[in-house]
């Protein structure tokens, strides 16, 4: 098949660079002259230049998408620089537009606009509106890195790029400690994650030059990549290091077990950076990049086994903890640590189509309800507790509105996106070959959970009487147009964003499959796929020079055996009629019970919250230590504090103290000796480190005795020390 | 007369000039004093345009550039010889703009001018001699001739314990100049009576046996560990690294800049211009020990760090920390990381010498520098806190700025040749980020301590030295090519002398 192609260069187009540039253009603007724009001109002349750069992104954007569609294969390129190169290495400053990161650039600067525009109001009055904005606008710049670089280092800077943002937006109102430090947790975290990917990021450069590929490119990667089937690193096989490597760092930004952590206490930055960075894109990002490392994945099937399992298991944890939650944004919070598990079960069964189409229409309904709870918590004054809320849906009609939309999405009722996207994966869950019926029955349990929180909050929220305290409730209003019209944009989007990719079995085509299969699919693909280029371009100068290794390695792919092998394991999951030997009875089946549980979960939630209010009172009596630990989130931060930050905070303060006391000798030795000793108990410990003080005192004591003695000289003796040397040398030198 | 005799002996010209200046008449001495940093400041941005990136230097006397060779003291064969390759111009661009920038930051200075600038101008003249000579004789006295001013920088201009920090420097790294000078003599013998370091890296040194300890011991060896001591001290390598934290907390800010940001880098520089090139087959036999303690620098540095209260002995471990980089890409092996390893020494030193003038600010004003006694001085001195923020994000190897690409060569490198250590020695991105992080958070994040509520905001002087350093940081990390294509040449050529 994919002889058919000519293998050319992938077209140059211009325009990419700025869709990615002008967001941080607006950035490097509002941050240099911002504050003194502020004062000088108000908040509007701010909000334009950062609303502006990112509708104009999005413009920009839409075009370029739309331009795809006459373009062979429908990949673009712009190449910019090479960023840096040393021996056989050449990382460019390449960006790259295909189906996947078509998706990914809609997604974040459509979705990324409404919220810069939601923003304008919500921030109003902030002293640091300009700091805010700036931030805003250059987290859009590394996210639009991070989708459109066309190698992994190029990845890489949007993602620690994306991190650094996150971090400074969590934090945004440092005043506040617990802000401050919930920001450091959300970097700190995401650099142990981080550490996975590099390392992995390693092996692959190393083993590629190995064959002779020397790039990350994915392209190039995607076009060799079966030539490390054989290779092993530390006994187990090379793609499997490498796909389990890379997705720690997918842990990390995508929040999954055991790396979540951070994530629910990024609530701490402003709600509609919550909303944007920690619900819609950055989030996503490890999502993205398993789709994007398809190719890898597709040919290590362990590694793909711990991603769907880590998916599975993340989104039944965390919708559990979503159940006791009482702050609105924590519940949401846990939410969306649960439904990227979702995803991350996707991409881990081999459905990467079926995992960014869940990363789509997330994006719309989760943005769609954060913003709804700043619009909440803005009309609340601040209050973030739902025990104090009830009746708001007089108050505020559209918000009620919109966020019942993407309530109703989110829970997976039929017709709204939620329903199409979480069902391709609960149905790849079961029937794709890397799926089976436990995965399926967890994710769909979680759904169940998901119906059942969501519409509790909704209950607690927007039903009910009010109990807010009387200034509040005189104080209640609906948002103002900036902010809800974003709302009912994403609400409808909410609706209407699944319809691109409605199953076979409902008669509509998986329209949304079909247009990622050239990037996520090559097998099932129609037309040129990543497979069918000649990137001897991104190979670099040797390419060139020699015979060219883009073309050797695309057409030692093209070699009957390794491309029917490769082609074979990516067309297992592939046709969406086939599905292995399902039938559509079955995926009928599996899709009325989905339902049925959903519809379930509301009916539990309407009965607790709406016709006994009681009863939740009551069952928590009943299972007091169940529920606190729910509630305390399993007191996972408590044991990772205790463990992990603990002792890596003893061992600081060991060596710390260690090294101190070589320098500064017996008294700091014996203070510290004193408390350890105190705290071990045992006559070994006891005998092992009087023998290190005694010997430590020793030393200390002769060091110190040294150093009293010179300090007793001159000046003079060290200089004829130092040139001492110098009349020694000669006289040698002049002797022999 | 010759580019490289000027870009370091003109600073010598403005000495007496300084001496002459009366005692009271404080600006004209502190610019005199720039003036006398000007000239090589000049010359070094002039060579770093005219330099010929396609010469490799090393151990090939032909392509060495702006070769100064004179016959100095011909009974010993002692030559005038001076040059540049690609190792040692971007160390030459360092010192030039950091000695520039220091006297700057020293206008705080306030006591004892005249001394002090004129120590500071004979230690610039010390430093960028160490870089240019090829001749060990030469690099052993300028070697020496830096120690004496920095001794009484620190001891004279220094903290409440600059006496013991001084002494302690002076004693350490004389210790390890002996050492240096065995060898240099061992070498001056067995090589065919000469100091030509290049001629020796041509001579065949590396091999035959020395008795030692009663035992025929490999000669390549013995004096590769014994220079190795003396370079390790500088670095420092763990365990040798306990002068650092004390001379840097008592040395005045500008001298702590020098002291990071160039002294420390002779270390590395020594090894790679002449351990490596003379002792190429020891320097292959040492390199997994090398590794080891890259590792050791990493991790132990940063996990001291982490446990520091006083922000200048911070930065101080951070400093062994991220010099343990440098060791690692230098045991790889690979084009990645010898580049890589130079490429962290320059932007070490900016990065660094940012760091130290930033911890110098906050001194100047609140003359404390304990971590715990800040807090929230972010809502008081935002600009203050976007450059430090700026520098720490550098410190961490935050993608976009210089340290990255550093470190990641640095690891790509090393992933090569040792894969279970380079994954170690990766903990230190975290560690890193860790110490980092809850640093800026103490110090400036959360309420405004009120007892700093009037502190003023970094002042047009201040932001001057740093400006410039923070420019380089963002420049190199989106386009390294500049400084990275200076030394390449050199440095892939240095990868085959040694590894084959």
């Amino acid at each position: 098949m994919h002889g058919a192609f000519g293998a050319t260069l992938i077209p140059e187009y211009d325009l990419l660079k700025w869709i990615v540039l002008l967001p941080l253009i607006g950035a490097a603007w509002n941050g240099f002259f911002g504050k003194k724009i502020q004062e000088k001109l108000g908040e509007k002349a701010i909000a334009f230049v950062a609303v502006g750069t990112v509708a104009a992104s999005f413009v920009m954007a839409l075009v370029s998408v739309l331009s795809l569609r006459g373009v062979e294969g429908g990949v673009v390129t712009d190449r910019v620089y090479t960023w840096f190169s040393v021996g056989d290495m050449r990382i460019s400053v390449n960006f790259l537009l295909d189906h996947l990161s078509a998706v990914m650039i809609l997604v974040v600067t459509g979705v990324g606009g409404l919220i810069h525009l939601y923003s304008v109001g919500y921030m109003h009055g902030d002293r640091g509106y300009y700091r805010y904005f700036a931030f805003l606008n250059l987290f859009t710049f590394a996210m639009l890195t991070l989708v459109t670089g066309d190698n992994l280092l190029l990845l890489f800077v949007g993602w620690e790029g994306v991190g650094l943002c996150s971090y400074l937006l969590i934090g945004f109102w440092f005043t506040d400690m617990d802000k401050a430090i919930a920001g450091m947790k959300a970097f700190i975290t995401n650099r142990i994650g981080d550490l996975g990917f590099i390392v992995g990021v390693f092996a692959l450069w190393w083993y590629f030059a190995g064959h002779g590929v020397h790039s990350v490119n994915f392209y190039a990667m995607a076009q060799s990549v079966h030539l490390l089937q054989g290779d092993t690193i530390f006994g187990v096989g090379l793609l499997t290091f490498v796909g389990i490597a890379l997705f720690v760092g997918a842990a990390g930004k995508s929040a999954q077990i055991p790396l979540y952590v951070w994530l629910p206490d990024a609530m701490a930055g402003p709600t509609p950076v919550s909303a944007l960075i920690h619900a819609a894109t950055m989030v996503t990002a490890g999502v993205y990049m398993i789709a994007r490392m398809n190719f890898l994945y597709t040919l290590a099937p362990a590694a793909l086994g711990v991603v769907a399992v880590v998916g599975a298991a993340t989104a039944l944890f965390a919708a559990t903890i979503g159940i006791a939650q009482t702050d609105i944004k924590k519940v949401l919070a846990y939410s969306t640590v649960s439904q990227l598990g979702y995803m991350v079960l996707g991409v881990g069964v081999g459905a990467y189509a079926a995992g960014i189409f869940h990363l789509m229409t997330h994006a719309f309904f989760k943005a769609c309800l954060f913003l709804c709870s700043g619009s909440v918590i803005h009309a609340m004054g601040g209050e973030q507790d739902m025990r104090k809320m009830g009746g708001l849906r007089k108050h505020m009609p559209v918000t009620f509105a919109t966020m019942f939309i993407a309530t109703l999405a989110i829970s997976g009722i039929p017709g709204l996106s939620g329903f199409f996207s979480k069902d391709e994966i609960l149905w790849k869950a079961f029937s794709s070959d890397r799926g089976n019926i436990g995965l399926w029955i967890v994710g769909f349990l979680a759904a169940g959970i998901t119906a059942f929180y969501m519409f509790r909050l909704i209950f607690m929220t927007f039903f009910g009487e009010c109990r807010a305290d009387e200034k509040t409730k005189h104080h209640l209003h609906e948002s103002p147009k900036t902010m809800t019209i974003p709302l009912v944009i994403l609400a409808a989007l909410s609706i209407g964003g699944g319809w691109v990719g409605i199953p076979e079995a409902l008669k509509g085509g998986n329209q949304f499959h079909h247009y990622l299969a050239p990037v996520v699919d090559p097998g099932n693909a129609h037309g040129k796929t990543l497979l069918d280029w000649d990137l001897s371009e991104e190979l670099g100068a040797r390419a060139h020079a020699t015979t060219g290794e883009g073309k050797v390695a695309a057409e030692a792919h093209g070699e009957a055996p390794v491309h029917d092998a490769h082609g074979a394991a990516v067309s297992s999951h592939g046709a969406p009629s086939a599905h292995g030997g399902h039938s559509a009875a079955t995926e009928y089946l599996l899709m009325i019970l989905s339902v049925a549980v959903a519809l379930g979960g509301i009916g539990l939630a309407h009965h607790f919250y709406m016709r006994r209010p009681e009863l939740p009172e009551r069952i928590r009596g009943g299972i007091r230590g169940l529920h606190r630990t729910v509630e305390n989130k399993y007191f996972v931060d408590e044991i990772y504090g205790a463990t992990v930050i603990g002792g890596l905070m003893k061992l600081s303060r060991f060596l710390g103290g260690f090294d101190n006391v070589v320098i500064d000798g017996f008294v700091n030795l014996t203070g510290w000796a004193a408390r350890l000793v105190s705290r071990i108990s045992g006559w070994f410990d006891n005998l092992f480190v009087d023998g290190l003080v005694n010997l430590m005192a020793d030393a200390t004591t002769e060091l110190g005795d040294r150093v009293r003695r010179v300090q007793t000289g001159t000046i003079q003796s060290y200089v004829m020390a130092a040139f001492g040397g110098i009349i020694i040398l000669i006289f040698l030198a002049w002797r022999f | 007369m010759d580019l490289l005799t000027w870009i370091t002996f003109s600073p010598l010209l403005f000495i007496p000039v300084i001496l002459l200046i009366p005692g009271d008449r404080k600006n004209a001495i502190r610019w005199t004093a720039v003036a006398g940093t000007i000239i090589p400041l000049a010359l070094s941005v002039y060579l770093f345009g005219a330099f010929d990136r396609g010469m490799a230097g090393i151990n090939d006397p032909e392509s060495f550039q702006f070769v100064v060779m004179k016959a100095w003291i011909p009974s010993f064969h002692i030559q005038y010889y001076m040059g540049v390759d690609g190792l040692s111009v971007t160390m030459v661009l360092l010192t030039a703009l950091l000695g520039f920038l220091c006297m700057f930051a020293s206008f705080g200075i306030d006591k004892g001018l005249r001394g002090y600038f004129s120590m500071f101008l004979l230690l610039q003249v010390g430093m960028m001699g160490v870089f240019l000579s090829l001749d060990f004789f030469l690099f052993y006295l300028f070697w020496e001739i830096m120690l004496l001013p920095m001794y009484f920088l620190i001891g004279v201009w220094g903290g409440p314990r600059k006496v013991y920090a001084a002494i302690k420097f002076f004693l350490y790294t004389l210790f390890g100049s002996v050492l240096m000078l065995l060898c240099i003599l061992a070498l001056y013998f067995k090589g065919g009576h000469t100091f030509n370091m290049v001629q020796l890296m041509n001579s065949g040194v590396d091999g035959g046996t020395i008795g030692l300890f009663g035992s025929a011991l490999d000669f390549g060896k013995v004096i590769f560990i014994g220079l190795f001591i003396g370079f390790a001290i500088k670095v420092p390598i763990f365990p040798f690294h306990t002068w650092l934290p004390d001379a840097h907390v008592e040395a005045p800010t500008p001298i702590s800049v020098i002291l990071a940001g160039i002294l420390l880098k002779m270390g590395t520089y020594g090894i790679l211009r002449i351990s490596y090139p003379i002792l190429p087959e020891a320097s292959h036999w040492f390199a997994p020990a090398l590794a080891v303690f890259a590792l050791i620098n990493i991790v132990y540095g940063a996990l001291c760090a982490m446990a520091q209260k006083d922000l200048k002995k911070l930065i101080a471990y951070s400093s062994i920390s991220h010099m343990g980089f440098v060791l690692l890409g230098m045991a790889s092996g690979t084009e990645q990381g010898m580049n890589g390893a130079v490429l962290q020494m320059f932007n070490h030193g900016t990065i660094t010498a940012m760091l130290f003038l930033l911890v110098g600010v906050l001194y100047d004003r609140a003359h404390h520098r304990e971590i715990e006694g800040f807090g929230g001085l972010l809502s008081r001195m935002p600009i203050y806190g976007t450059i430090t923020s700026l520098a720490f994000f550098a410190a961490i190897g935050l993608p976009g700025l210089s340290g990255f690409i550093s470190e990641a060569l640095v690891l790509i490198g090393g992933f090569k040749t040792f894969q279970t250590i380079t994954i170690l020695c990766s903990t230190g991105i975290v560690l890193g980020a860790a110490y980092m992080l809850w640093t800026f958070q103490r110090i400036f994040l959360g309420p405004l301590n009120e007892k700093y509520a009037a502190l003023p905001e970094i002042s047009g002087r201040e932001i001057f030295t740093l400006a410039p350093l923070g420019v380089i940081v963002l420049i190199l990390g989106f386009y390294p090519h500049p400084i990275l294509g200076m030394m390449q040449t050199s440095m892939n050529y240095l990868v085959k002398v040694v590894w084959g």
